[in-house]
């Protein structure tokens, strides 16, 4: 019998390993996970053959169902059976302007800024908890079929969602479990897939009408550069809306029948929006669709609905659409000639008046030979396996943009922008200030996200407070607050006093997020109440940080240790790396966090040697072009 | 510190081979873009982070001829006042005046044809200032200043009848 080999822990067992990472599409209908397998990005699916899952929880009382079972009895425990929580990611209460109709418990948190939870029979959860849920239902699905723990995933996000509703996804990945080595947007993630299929270049135009949000992105694609020229979009507009319209037309039709029409309950409410939901996919290849059901309290509803009828009841949705595509093609400074293709993504673009509209915008036929469900999973598979190392020669670079500008509040509510809309990431801006009051010692800033002139009218994303400034007279203080947007759309924001050097770092997080201890208090309730639970877990947790960082250091070494380091750098690092092995073993998880930021430090200028050898490598061979002139 | 054109080890000057300097900058944004460093310590994540986000900054300010001319000045050491010098030469007022009337008109025409021609307008304005810019910037600085000063102003209106349009067409 062959003895098994088990590598001593920190060391990387082969180089060349196959990780296993995949691309997930967290949906606000239905979800999906995929990974590159073999050179070909596939769909994962679980043991009944579904590729979908639909994004449903369902709350026991001790047991949390997520999926077509817990879709199944949406309409008999409307409560505690939450869909379409994509809508409330990162939002407070009075964002959800439709709530009325929504069968839930909501409430306000106070304690967490106005973030909004639902009253559940298992207590309250917010929308990151129930997000969390899918998430770790498709990391199972994946671990299961793939036979090993994930390195990684790639989750993909509306182009159009604001800080807010990003920094909430990456919270629910965390909550999860997941490693996250990049939110990607869903109109980039389907450009990739579609790109690489089809061999694309030119410009691209990706409509992605999903169930909770639309989004509007203009691509160029050459040489295995994805770069976004524009995005737009509306990330509170969705095929749901079109469900929730047939839904008022079927109440009027009944309350119009009926005298003294009794208030519908929560049952009723959830079973009428499941009929209108159904009536809408049958029109996609029907005439008519029939709906049909009993209420509560008796009352038999029995409603005939047109394609002609369900096209003017949803035509304002429809041109809701076009808005959005002119700002994007403006913004691109485009025009309808320049447009190469158009990709329909996304569920709710299988209606034949929304295949309609866009053909006539864009005077011509949209290309749909991807399955507009499947699509955004496909491409976000195939830019985990990249990311997640698995193939180095690949030439795919996304330069992706800031969907929304952010700005500063300034005197008399109005908005200061620092970082304009459509800017390639990563970027950063600097903005000075001064103060307004002799011997002013501390400032307030207000970060906002949006377009608008007033901040009443934008997003706040966070406040702060700069301390510390030394007393000067009015306007004589420099501070200069720095915005850096990264690769995942996330915010930081800094500021400094220039003269004094009074430092304010934070980074954003938005008002309607978690901080750092709400998580840890829910990842810490989620294993239980047991201490020694809670222990092993943050060790195992540290470790693999302390694993990760390890890995990434020995492989940077292999390549440049012997050019880049002298020997007693070399064994510098040599031996922060056998300490920290050593105490990985052991048990004590602050001492390994300790030792892992030790390490990363102790790498610092071995790193910038690293970035400048790679910009040197970049140009190597091009500076004779510019030599000629 | 290198200035942007050592960045991409382009010539340091106006008339900037454009296509030279867009694969320049592909070229180094596929070496150093965090997509590359995902597996790598924090503090060349870090790194990386920083140093995409100055190629980001180089490519867009050496792409528009406005940010081009612009620097190319900081670095002669002229600055060009744009916020502060308002002084403006009587016909270049004269034409700001049009366009700020014909944006009102437009406006309570609801007129986004017409808005499209002023902008159109502008840009072809604005073509004839940059075309100017590389002479001036060789031989009389004070003078491609102004210059930029009035891109600017094109830039303003041309961003307020932008603003305008959006309105309209919500």
């Amino acid at each position: 019998m062959a003895l098994l080999q088990i590598s001593e822990p920190g060391m990387s067992p082969a180089p060349h390993q196959h990780k296993l990472a995949v691309g997930i599409d967290l949906g606000t209908t239905n979800s999906l996970v995929a990974t590159v397998r073999s050179g070909m990005s596939t769909v994962l699916h679980d043991e009944h053959g579904h590729a979908l899952l639909p994004s449903v929880v369902r709350y026991l009382e001790n047991a949390v169902i997520v999926g077509h079972e817990a879709q199944a009895a949406q309409s008999m425990d409307p409560v505690n059976t939450i869909i379409s929580v994509k809508r409330f990611m990162g939002r407070a209460l009075h964002d959800i302007t439709d709530r009325a109709h929504i069968p839930y418990h909501f409430v306000e948190n106070d304690a967490s800024h106005g973030v909004l939870e639902l009253k559940t029979r298992a207590g309250l959860k917010s929308p990151i908890e129930i997000s969390a849920e899918i998430l770790k239902t498709l990391k199972a699905r994946a671990e299961k079929a793939l036979g090993g723990e994930l390195t990684g995933a790639v989750i993909t996000v509306p182009a159009y969602f604001d800080d807010a509703q990003r920094q909430a996804t990456k919270d629910a990945a965390r909550l999860a479990g997941l490693h996250v080595l990049r939110l990607l947007n869903e109109p980039t993630a389907a450009a990739v897939a579609y790109g690489l299929d089809n061999a694309s270049e030119g410009i691209y135009v990706i409509y992605d009408l999903g169930g909770g949000t639309f989004d509007i992105s203009i691509l160029r694609l050459s040489k295995g550069v994805f770069e976004v020229l524009a995005t737009n979009g509306d990330s509170a507009l969705g095929g749901d809306d079109f469900d929730h319209r047939i839904y008022c037309w079927v109440l009027d039709q009944v309350r119009s029948k009926t005298p003294n029409f009794s208030p519908l309950t929560e049952e009723d409410t959830r079973l009428l929006l499941t009929k209108a939901r159904q009536a809408k996919e049958w029109l996609t290849d029907n005439h008519e669709a029939n709906l049909l059901c009993k209420l509560s309290n008796g009352t038999l509803v029995d409603e005939t609905l047109t394609v002609q009828q369900f096209v003017s009841l949803t035509e304002t949705l429809v041109s809701k659409t076009l808005g959005p595509m002119r700002k994007a093609m403006r913004d691109a400074g485009l025009s309808i000639t320049d447009i190469n293709g158009v990709v329909l993504v996304g569920g709710a673009t299988r209606m034949p008046h929304i295949r309609h509209a866009v053909q006539a915008h864009f005077k011509q036929e949209p290309l749909t030979n991807l399955d507009p469900d499947k699509v955004v999973a496909l491409g976000a598979a195939i830019q985990a396996n990249i990311l997640a190392g698995n193939r180095q020669d690949d030439a795919l670079l996304l330069l992706d943009v800031t969907p929304l500008s952010l700005g500063l509040e300034t005197m008399g509510g109005l908005v200061e922008k620092v970082i304009p809309r459509n800017s390639t990431l990563p970027i950063a801006r600097a903005q000075d200030f001064t103060t307004y009051k002799d011997g002013q010692t501390a400032m307030a800033i207000h970060v906002v996200q949006g377009e608008r002139e007033l901040v009443s009218d934008c997003r706040s994303l966070a406040r702060f407070e700069l301390r510390g400034i030394p007393p000067m007279a009015a306007g004589a203080a420099r501070i200069r607050v720095t915005f850096q947007v990264d690769a995942d759309g996330l915010l930081s924001v800094s500021a400094r006093e220039q003269t004094s050097g009074a430092e304010s770092n934070i980074i954003v997080k938005p008002s309607y997020g978690l901080n750092e201890e709400e998580i840890t208090a829910t990842l810490k309730a989620s294993y239980g109440a047991a201490e020694t639970d809670k222990q092993a877990r943050m060790l195992r947790e540290a470790v693999v940080d302390a694993q990760r960082l390890i890995e990434a250091i020995q492989a940077a070494l292999a390549q440049d240790g012997e050019t880049l380091l002298s020997k007693e750098e070399r064994d510098t690092i040599a031996q922060h790396v056998t300490m920290l092995n050593t105490l990985c073993q052991g048990s004590d998880s602050q001492a390994v966090k300790q030792a892992t930021e030790a390490l990363n430090q102790a790498t610092e200028h071995f790193a910038a040697r690293r970035m400048d050898a790679s910009v040197q490598k970049a140009l190597a061979g091009k500076n004779l072009n510019s030599l000629e002139m | 510190m290198q200035n942007h054109f050592e960045l991409f080890q382009l010539p340091q000057t106006f008339t900037l081979d454009l296509s030279q300097l867009e694969s320049h900058y592909r070229s180094l944004q596929a070496e150093v873009h965090p997509d590359k460093f995902v597996n790598a310590s924090p503090a060349e994540r870090m790194r990386s982070m920083q140093m995409a986000t100055l190629a980001n900054e180089a490519y867009q300010t050496l792409k528009h001829p406005t940010a081009r001319a612009r620097y190319l000045l900081q670095l002669q050491g002229v600055e060009t006042e744009e916020e502060n010098n308002t002084a403006m030469p009587a016909d270049f007022l004269m034409a700001q005046m049009e366009w700020r009337e014909a944006m009102e008109d437009a406006r309570h025409a609801k007129d986004v044809n017409a808005l499209d021609q002023l902008l159109a307008d502008m840009r072809a304005q604005a073509r004839d200032l940059q075309q100017t810019l590389a002479t001036a910037l060789a031989n009389e600085p004070a003078r491609a200043a102004l210059t930029v000063r009035k891109l600017r102003f094109i830039d303003k209106v041309s961003e307020d009848v932008n603003q305008l349009i959006a309105t309209l067409e919500d």
